[in-house]
């Protein structure tokens, strides 16, 4: 089943083309990479599958509902979130309230069992309370909960835009570069992190990384974009193997 | 020392009340990064809805209780709805116009309100209704604690527990902070900010509406253009304590009560309204993000 159907869409800024007639899909359950060279428009098509910016033409469909020009929120609500190629955490927040925010969606109170206080109002904070530390626990930040984020260091801070997307229970993740600036070791156990987490959460992933290594070893199927355009869709060694795909990357080589 | 506590005393309980507006502005500078020039017409607009609905149900001239409870309910809603169809109307449709706009706009509602009340209320000052007897309940070492006193102590020492609750303790306070942070990133986490900008506004100008009451009750007089001189000098308060900071609003408000007090008490009424352009100057001068404000390092 097609979870993302993403149907020739093209993001157009005054003259140039950012994206240019783009389909790809991703299954249920699938973990997906999306691939190219600096500026070929890859955090571009996460802002069309986000919200951010409405498409100027094509469609996108997830879960079967047409989602093209919707709001960031609604498209949130729907169980599609991502996290930032640039951190962007609330920083002047505490790590717990940063995953509790991305919740906040789920929970049923009123305002009115708010101001009374009532035992609807107390049982939900709490069980949110609990949930979200129960997250953070995956990257073992829960210690680090009452912290505020910008404090945390770099590595944690990509960590915690992870879980504060996992708080707003996603069926679908788009993590833009999650192993940016991150070590060898590092990156390492972020791989194992991403695997465990989709298949505890039982998530559907569209990763985009420059770090070849990550994204051959953990990805089931590649599109890769240059100038706007999918040049090559495939499994890892296809994707490895394919002459347009080095060119893209490493330019043509002259012959004399 | 006896006076000095006595002006100790008044200059709290105004500061209170500048603070109460002051919270108005900083909230909704918090989360929009707009200076709502129009905020203190909104506060003149509570306190002639409260005058009408107290002529309405016959309670002009009868201080107590129940009076004070029915018109901060008339002053909070006609506020709260007042300040709503505002930022639908004037706001709303700019809110990816670049941020002078906006302000400028902000400004227009501003002036359309006051000539709106001089139209429709009447350019000459009204009395506004009687809504609690002023008697003295104790004296304490020489120093006479009156009802208005309390009650703007109360009412106001209520409204910030009431307010700390909902920013602290409520999915929509969460909110809130989330989207004054990063409007942007708190959309993509599910956050519908139409909604919270909007509610950050009916919680400010209930504020002013409880402001607007109390001020009210204080100097029975009230006219379209009250809301001009207070307004500013409880914008300065925001600026004072740091224009987005929620309890330098509160600080910057009774900074500014206890000073002008001071200044009408030993040296001469003519400074009062000086002294707020003149706090105004230096703190922009010296601390230009205010006592408790972040100031913010561009990076290039």
């Amino acid at each position: 089943m097609k979870l993302l159907d993403v149907r020739s869409i093209t993001m157009q800024f005054g003259g140039l083309k950012a994206v240019d007639s783009l389909s790809f899909h991703i299954k249920k359950g699938e973990l997906m990479g999306l691939i190219g060279p600096n500026g070929a428009g890859k955090t571009t098509v996460f802002n069309m599958l986000t919200g951010v910016y409405k498409p100027t033409l094509g469609e996108i469909h997830f879960n079967g509902q047409a989602i093209q020009g919707r709001k960031p929120f609604e498209i949130s609500r729907l169980g599609m979130t991502r996290t930032f190629q640039n951190i962007r955490l609330f920083k002047e927040i505490s790590v717990l309230e940063n995953v509790m925010i991305g919740a906040t969606q789920h929970q049923k109170y009123s305002m009115l069992d708010a101001a009374l206080i009532t035992a609807d109002y107390s049982q939900a904070e709490k069980a949110l309370r609990e949930k979200s530390l129960e997250l953070l626990s995956i990257f073992g930040l829960e210690s680090k909960a009452y912290d505020e984020a910008g404090s945390l260091p770099y590595g944690e801070q990509r960590e915690l835009e992870i879980v504060r997307a996992l708080g707003t229970q996603p069926q679908l993740i788009c993590l833009d570069e999650p192993a940016a600036g991150m070590n060898h070791q590092e990156t390492h156990s972020l791989m194992e992190t991403i695997a465990k987490i989709r298949k505890d959460f039982n998530l559907t992933v569209l990763l985009i990384e420059h770090d070849m290594k990550l994204v051959m070893g953990i990805c089931e199927r590649i599109v890769v974009l240059d100038h706007g355009v999918k040049i090559e869709e495939g499994t890892p060694s296809v994707i490895q193997n394919s002459p347009k795909v080095i060119e893209a990357y490493l330019g043509v080589e002259e012959v004399h | 020392m006896q006076d000095f506590l006595q002006h100790l005393l008044n200059g709290i309980s105004l500061g209170s009340i500048y603070a109460l507006i002051a919270l108005g502005y900083t909230m909704v500078y918090g989360i929009l990064q707009l200076i709502n020039f129009a905020h203190s017409d909104v506060y003149m607009v509570g306190a002639f809805a409260a005058y009408y609905v107290a002529s309405l149900v016959g309670l002009q001239d009868s201080p107590g209780f129940s009076t004070l409870l029915v018109l901060l309910a008339a002053s909070m809603v006609a506020c709260s709805l007042l300040a709503l169809a505002i930022e639908r109307l004037a706001y709303r449709p700019l809110r990816k116009a670049p941020k002078l706009n906006i302000l400028i706009t902000a400004i227009g509602v501003s002036l359309f309100l006051q000539y709106f009340g001089q139209a429709v209320f009447g350019a000459e000052p009204k009395k506004f209704p009687a809504v609690l007897e002023n008697k003295v309940l104790v004296s304490v070492a020489g120093v006479d604690v009156k009802t208005f006193d309390i009650a703007v102590l109360f009412i106001t020492v209520v409204m910030m527990l009431v307010l700390n609750f909902i920013i602290f303790k409520t999915k929509l306070g969460k909110a809130m902070r989330a989207v004054s942070t990063n409007m942007k990133v708190a959309s993509m986490m599910g956050v519908n900010t139409d909604r919270i900008i909007a509610f950050t506004f009916i919680v400010g100008s209930s504020l002013a509406g409880v402001g607007s009451v109390l001020v009210g009750m204080k100097y029975p007089s009230i006219d379209p253009l009250m809301g001009t001189l207070f307004g500013l000098k409880a914008f300065v308060a925001a600026v004072l304590g740091g224009i987005g900071s929620i309890p330098g609003a509160v600080l910057g408000g009774i900074i500014m009560g206890l000073s002008e007090e001071m200044v009408v008490a030993y040296l001469s009424s003519t400074y009062r309204d000086a002294l707020a352009f003149g706090i105004l100057i230096v703190i922009l001068v010296f601390k230009p993000s205010g006592l408790l404000g972040k100031s913010q390092i561009e990076k290039v």
